[in-house]
């Protein structure tokens, strides 16, 4: 297996806190990674620093063997890493089909197209089936604004993913979704991950669902990765079981992915 | 109804609007079609405004171009000797658009007020440069002589109604044409960036020249509105740079609303019908109306005149 | 020699008058984030309520002509204090929180209004008040520069002005309040600030300093239609320079701007209005937050 993203001693402070130490991560293609880690440990600065939003303090990002250090979010986007995000950005006062048909747009890129309408029937029918993929077609034509939290995290990862990337980015996917929505939304999001092919890394609190769903985590605490390797060694781990979980866990509980 | 047939018709629509007009032209009592002259020549002013509030910004300072289009029909007459309509308008595009090339490198990096404040402050550079220019007449300007067009030179009412069918021509033709760039990929992606700008940019846009493509071609329509502005009314001066020049197409932008292409032609024809009135029967009150109006659009219209419209139509298809 | 004395003294005075004229609109703007258009109606307001008391009082010919100069400050501060608490309460406080540039567009359409008032009240003829100017007569500075004292006391005025609201906000408990809210809105709420009562006051504090400096420059002027629009825009200038929302990023604003343009008053008249605008934007293009403004980052 191949090396898809590299960082190399990625370091980020802000003014006296260090939100991120010297962290040197490896991931391959294909992995679909966990991330995990009490608020404020440093996760959402990794990806704000990987997708090119924050600036490092120092270290290098390498994406495909190519350093991405000092690229904009759109030009990483266009090299095929996407992200999805905490909250949701959306277009709310659009309706979901014209948020879904604008990614398309973006994802073409500046060319003559670009002056062609928006809503075509071509564009329109690969719109309705991302839309559909996800789930959330039925909200086709309702405004954003409108829609209920879970169909706008769906919305959110479909956005990211119509640009074809081969690496996503989720941060924190199941946050702000009630309790019974988790698991079905994480269902419909690997599905269509897995039948696009692409590599994944996610932010994620609740353990169960980490355990469930990947094939490594790393866990960050203060700035820095304390444990990374398969879930069952690292849930196992007694430092990150007092660090980051705050309790002891039962891996049997966590069920055959562990 | 498909959004190609609402497309198609609209277009017709507006073609048909048109030719209406342009028939009028020797129907109609020469105060209205003179009327209309400036109202639709505001217009395309309005519409620089307008595209621009579309993508969430606020021009504090189109009377910018629209003093920049309208010295340059002045001083391409005067100063080059030129007397075609169509070269002495293409002049005054032309310097909007290579001044807009500079302004909006620095312009595009800012937002909300700032950039309501930064092109109200560059509208009032060229008001300051132009009062103190003796040699452009200063604070009363100067006069445009009549222009020709491509060698045709008509005299007394002909040649008012030789302007009115440009400006009819140019307004149908900026409409259509301004029509699709709305709903193009490119003027969709505009009402992103009002949206969230930070999506637009993770999905692989750059929001910042999108906002300068699309400063550049309010610039150039403003400048187009300013020059037949020039023409119709044969004189320029500095006011067409003031603030409250401005502001008034802001105000009319709001009036008309953003959510069609002929919002800011309904807006001005709208608009310079009430002042023609409010100036003859109450000067002093004229402001004070347009003020109350204009809190009144914000509190209980945000979306404008056309809204209206677009309300009843909804009522019609159901 | 000469010519760099005159061009201090003058740059003094006009920051002085711009400082005034800003203080106002800053403070409204750090604590209500309402960049308020109509401040040059308040300046207006200010100008006619002075101009038209001090005539009415000098044509009594009664009384110590130094009196005049209470008028003035007393004119400005009944005149500020109603019009800005009428407006507050009468329209602002049932948009509190609404977006930046809509509170632009609603404050253009209280210009529009207020000007208008203003003809209404005052007429269109111009009034002069310049009685409690010539009064003071002139200073010599140097040998041979001559400077009306007024001007000069507006200096002394000015700064007097710049330090009690530095004094106020700094060193007492209810600017430490201010200060709360502008740092921090919902914190200020939380901790049990009556933001509401603390706008209204804002607001009124805000126009009192508008048509206080309206009130201070008629004597100089002829006051007609038409001032406030022109003031307006200068202000603007200032705050921008300075830091939108900050009294001492205001006063450096109004040096900087004072200066430059009395440099070009002096040395190429014809750049005037150029200048002011050209400071505005070459400190934006470089510090895009103004001076003594701070920047934010969105959170994602």
């Amino acid at each position: 297996m191949s090396t898809i993203l590299e960082t190399r001693g990625l370091t980020r402070t802000f003014g006296a806190v260090v939100a991120a130490k010297d962290l040197n991560v490896r991931i391959d293609h294909g992995e679909i990674v966990g991330v995990i880690g009490s608020n404020g440990a440093g996760k959402t600065t990794f990806i704000n620093m990987v997708t090119g939003y924050l600036p490092p303090s120092g270290g290098d990002i390498l994406f495909d063997g190519r350093s991405v250090l000092g690229l904009a979010p759109r030009e990483i986007t266009r090299r095929g890493m996407a992200r999805s995000f905490q909250v949701a950005q959306l277009f709310p006062q659009l309706t979901v089909i014209e948020n879904a048909l604008i990614a398309l747009v973006a994802a073409e890129g500046p060319r003559p197209s670009f002056l062609h309408p928006l809503d075509t029937p071509q564009r329109r029918a690969y719109a309705e089936q991302i839309l559909e993929d996800f789930g959330v077609a039925r909200y086709r034509d309702a405004i954003v604004s409108t829609v209920p939290q879970g169909a706008r995290k769906l919305i959110d990862i479909a956005m990211a993913l119509v640009s074809e990337p081969r690496m996503l980015l989720l941060d924190e996917p199941t946050s702000g979704v009630s309790v019974d929505e988790k698991h079905p939304l994480m269902d419909t999001v690997m599905e269509v991950v897995r039948k696009y092919g692409v590599t994944v890394l996610f932010v994620e609190h609740d353990m169960e669902i980490v355990a469930r769903y990947v094939t490594r985590i790393m866990a960050f605490y203060s700035g820095e990765i304390i444990a990374d390797g398969p879930p069952r060694s690292v849930l196992g781990d007694a430092k990150v079981q007092e660090l980051v979980i705050g309790h002891h866990i039962d891996l049997e509980l966590l069920g055959e992915a562990a | 109804m498909t959004f190609q047939d609402r497309f198609k018709s609209t277009e017709s629509a507006l073609v048909a609007t048109a030719v209406l007009l342009a028939a009028g032209a020797f129907v109609m009592p020469a105060w209205l079609s003179f009327l209309l002259t400036l109202a639709f020549a505001k217009a395309l002013v309005v519409l620089g405004v307008v595209i621009q509030m579309r993508a969430g910004l606020v021009s504090f300072g189109q009377a910018l171009f629209f003093c920049i289009g309208g010295y340059g029909v002045g001083l391409g007459a005067q100063a080059l000797g030129i007397s075609d309509a169509f070269l002495l308008l293409a002049l005054g595009t032309l310097a909007a658009v290579l001044l807009a090339l500079i302004c909006g490198f620095l312009l595009t990096r800012y937002r909300e007020i700032f950039f309501a404040m930064l092109t109200l402050a560059l509208s009032m550079i060229l008001y300051g440069v132009l009062v103190k220019s003796s040699a452009l007449g200063s604070t009363d300007g100067f006069n445009v002589a009549p222009p020709s067009f491509l060698g045709w030179e008509p005299e007394g009412e002909t040649r008012k109604q030789a302007v009115y069918l440009l400006t009819v021509a140019i307004a149908a033709a900026t409409a259509v044409g301004f029509h699709r760039y709305l709903e193009s990929g490119l003027g969709r992606v505009m009402e992103a960036i009002r949206e969230n700008e930070i999506r637009v940019d993770y999905l692989g846009l750059s929001p910042r020249w999108l906002l300068f493509a699309n400063y550049v071609f309010a610039a150039a329509i403003s400048a187009l509105g300013g020059g037949l502005t020039a023409i119709a009314s044969g004189h320029i001066d500095p006011d067409m740079a003031f603030w409250t020049t401005s502001g008034e197409f802001v105000f009319i932008a709001i009036l008309g609303g953003t959510g069609h292409v002929a919002a800011p032609f309904i807006g001005a024809i709208v608009f310079s019908v009430i002042r023609t009135f409010a100036i003859q029967e109450a000067p002093h009150y004229w402001q004070m109306a347009l003020g109350i109006v204009l809190l009144g659009l914000i509190l209980f219209l945000p979306k404008g005149l056309w809204s209206l419209i677009a309300r009843r139509k909804l009522q019609v298809a159901k | 020699m000469t010519n760099l004395l005159a061009i201090l003294f003058d740059g003094a005075i006009y920051a002085s008058w711009l400082f005034l004229v800003a203080a106002g609109l800053t403070i409204i703007y750090g604590v209500m984030r309402v960049l308020n258009m109509a401040h040059g109606s308040f300046y207006a307001i200010g100008a006619y309520s002075a101009a038209s008391l001090v005539g009415w009082y000098f044509s009594g010919q009664t009384g110590n002509p130094y009196w005049s100069y209470l008028l003035l400050l007393g004119s400005a501060l009944v005149a500020g204090t109603l019009v800005g608490v009428a407006i507050e309460r009468g329209l602002l406080r049932f948009l509190h929180g609404k977006d930046e540039i809509l509170m632009v567009i609603v404050t253009y359409a209280l210009l529009l209004i207020l000007e208008d008032v203003t003809k209404l009240v005052w007429g269109v003829d111009p009034y002069f008040a310049n009685q409690p100017y010539r009064l003071l007569g002139q200073t010599e500075v140097g040998a041979v520069l001559r400077f009306a004292t007024y001007d000069l006391a507006l200096i002394v005025v000015t700064v007097a002005i710049g330090l009690t609201a530095w004094f106020v906000l700094n060193r007492t408990n209810k600017g430490r309040l201010l200060r709360a809210v502008i740092h921090d809105r919902e914190i200020a709420v939380a901790m049990g600030v009556n933001v509401d009562a603390m706008f209204t006051v804002t607001f009124a504090i805000g126009s009192v300093l508008g048509a206080l400096a309206g009130a201070l420059t008629a004597p100089a002027i002829s006051v007609t239609p038409g001032i406030g629009v022109e003031v307006i825009v200068l202000a603007f200038a200032v705050v921008v320079v300075g830091g939108l929302g900050s009294i001492g990023g205001a006063a450096a604003g109004a040096v900087l701007v004072g200066l430059a343009r009395s440099v070009a008053v002096h040395m190429a008249p014809e750049m005037e209005l150029f200048v002011i605008y050209g400071v505005m934007f070459l400190v934006l293009a470089f510090r895009p937050q103004g001076l003594f403004g701070q920047t934010l980052v969105r959170r994602i």
